[in-house]
């Protein structure tokens, strides 16, 4: 009888383990997917912030229309692919942030253009932008690496594989100004 | 990774806290034996206390505590760096909702973060701080109290307040009613002679816990606020992938001296660093809710990279070879991904402090309704709220302004 009581009491354990597992997977796969989203609200608001810019610094910067149109081509093409692949999408949105940020670089040669409130305004929220789709990047690694860490590792590996749940893919940055070389410390 | 680190190290505050509460119930236990002769009647005390302060810290702790420190809810109109800086912390640590931002107009450099959940939350920040921190800095001060209200630190401060101030009540009342009572020398009818002994002693021992237990407490709320101090300054680093700015940022508010006057005792572990610090506190310091400035700042400059571990390794190496700061467990030789925020290439110009301070002074203006008129020949005018007359002279040059 007692025999009983223990097998039963080991399963009852067994199925506890497995549930809170279970929905601890799920719950970094939404965390993920979440993650993901917030990247793209913060592409779309760059989307957003440039006819403003270019409507603010086009009457300023007349002899930059080469800078200015290489942003606003950078922007419609980065639209245009923002429903491809991530490869072809990561390249577009990397060039229109190095065509940004030469644009911002030639604002040095206009002090008239620096002393406008409008345009100090617009580069406050541009730098954020920018920040932000750093920062919302960094958090999308930090939720995959904690999300495949547990697909990975004993003993949550053996209920991830039997319920599905693949390791995601990290944000990699493709273009070469914008990578860093990485630092790994085994400790 | 992270997440591990955090309920590892709420483990730990969770026993300190445990700690305190046994504190609390054997303080009752021996007021109780010792004034009513009953243990129950004192733990019904102590417990009753107990539960009312906490109810009232848990559901109005961060309102009072925002009205106490006369703070000032602004939008992202008011202060658009700031509100930026706050929602770029908030992204880098995923917390789900925008916190709420406050300031506080006081010259004293300073900042806190409340609110019971991370789902309403707010950050403070004194005005005087808010203009001498530069973008990366004010980060990495965003990025210590956004960490807080990750890590719940925020609620764990307060119930460990709730208990401290219970165990200090309770002591406090105990002793007078005992000096009181033997004076008078009318305490209570003692049952019968046979008992005496066993009076002395419990005398004894309620009267070495009345001494005892408020500095077992403070001395054990203190270890918890410094351990949540570290962790936030790690998270800190984690989250802006600079611990630079931060430990920068330190060294700008240890270096100032003013005290931040809405401050108590009872508010201090939620502010960044102590609001009653004084001068050259040693790196052992046992009463204080915060660990030395100077020490935070040369752990965020010796890190090697951003990660827990790196924090760890560098705590390690300010205390020569004591055990790390975070437990450690396997994960976190994982470190980070290395995909840092990354700077961009030209420096983009910032406002320098005097534009900071305009900034701030046109802000604290404007929250108090006044308007602000800047006139051609660069006077600015406040316009005070009972304003009637529909247009305003400049007294520099006597143009005419419309109001």
């Amino acid at each position: 009888m007692i025999a009983v009581y223990i097998i039963i009491g080991i399963v009852v354990i067994i199925l506890i383990i497995f549930v809170m597992t279970y929905n601890g997977l799920v719950r970094r796969r939404n965390q993920v997917k979440n993650a993901w989203a917030q990247i793209d609200v913060q592409l779309k608001r760059r989307y957003d912030l440039i006819p403003n810019l270019m409507e603010t610094v086009k009457g300023y910067m007349k002899h930059e229309r080469e800078t200015l149109e290489a942003v606003t081509k950078a922007r419609n093409l980065a639209q245009q692919v923002a429903s491809a692949g991530a490869g072809a999408r990561a390249k577009a949105e990397g060039e229109l942030s190095s065509a940004l940020s030469r644009l911002l670089a030639v604002v040095e040669n206009y002090p008239d253009l620096k002393a406008n409130q409008n345009f100090l305004a617009l580069q406050e929220e541009l730098t954020s932008t920018e920040n932000k789709i750093s920062f919302s990047r960094q958090y999308y690694n930090d939720s995959v690496l904690r999300y495949n860490n547990q697909t990975q590792m004993f003993p949550s590996n053996m209920i991830a594989s039997m319920t599905g749940f693949k390791a995601s893919e990290f944000f990699e940055v493709t273009v070469a100004t914008e990578r860093e070389a990485p630092k790994v410390s085994f400790t | 990774m992270m997440w591990e680190q955090i309920r590892s190290n709420q483990m730990r505050s969770v026993i300190l806290v445990i700690g305190m509460g046994a504190l609390l119930v054997l303080l009752g236990y021996f007021l109780g034996l010792y004034f009513f002769d009953s243990a129950i009647g004192g733990l019904v005390i102590a417990l009753a206390v107990w539960v009312i302060m906490s109810l009232f810290a848990y559901f109005q702790g961060d309102s009072l505590l925002l009205s106490m420190s006369r703070a000032r809810k602004i939008s992202r109109d008011d202060h658009p760096r700031l509100y930026n800086v706050v929602e770029e912390m908030k992204i880098a640590s995923g917390l789900e909702k925008m916190p709420d931002i406050y300031i506080i107009d006081d010259p004293a450099l300073n900042a806190f973060a409340t609110g019971r959940d991370p789902s309403r939350a707010s950050v403070a920040i004194t005005s005087g701080l808010l203009q001498k921190l530069n973008r990366d800095e004010l980060q990495g001060v965003i990025g210590h109290e956004i960490s807080h209200i990750k890590n719940r630190d925020v609620l764990l401060m307060a119930m460990c307040s709730v208990l401290l101030g219970t165990i200090v009540i309770l002591a406090w009342y105990g002793s007078r009613f005992l000096i009181f009572g033997s004076m008078t020398g009318s305490r209570r009818s003692s049952s019968s002679g046979g008992g005496g002994q066993a009076q002395i002693i419990i005398l004894v021992v309620a009267l070495v816990f009345m001494i005892l237990a408020p500095i077992m407490a403070y001395l054990i709320y203190f270890a918890i606020s410094r351990k949540r101090e570290y962790l936030a300054d790690a998270s800190a680093a984690l989250y802006t992938r600079y611990p630079e700015g931060l430990a920068s940022a330190l060294e700008k508010l240890g270096a100032s001296t003013g005290q931040l006057k809405s401050a108590n005792q009872a508010t201090a572990p939620m502010y960044i660093v102590n609001p009653f610090r004084k001068k050259g506190l040693k790196a052992s310091d046992l009463s204080s809710t915060h660990p030395p400035i100077s020490e935070r700042i040369r752990i965020l400059r010796a890190m090697a990279g951003n990660s827990f571990s790196d924090y760890n390794q560098a705590y390690r190496q300010i205390h020569q070879g004591g055990k790390g700061i975070m437990p450690a467990t396997a994960e976190i030789a994982v470190g980070v991904v290395p995909l840092a925020a990354t700077k961009p290439e030209a420096k983009v110009e910032e406002p320098d402090e005097m534009q900071r301070a305009r900034e701030n002074s046109d802000l604290m203006w404007r929250l108090n309704n006044y308007k602000t008129i800047t006139c051609d020949c660069g006077t600015r005018l406040r316009v005070p709220p009972g304003f009637k007359e529909p247009k305003i002279t400049c007294p520099h040059c006597g143009r005419e302004h419309s109001v």
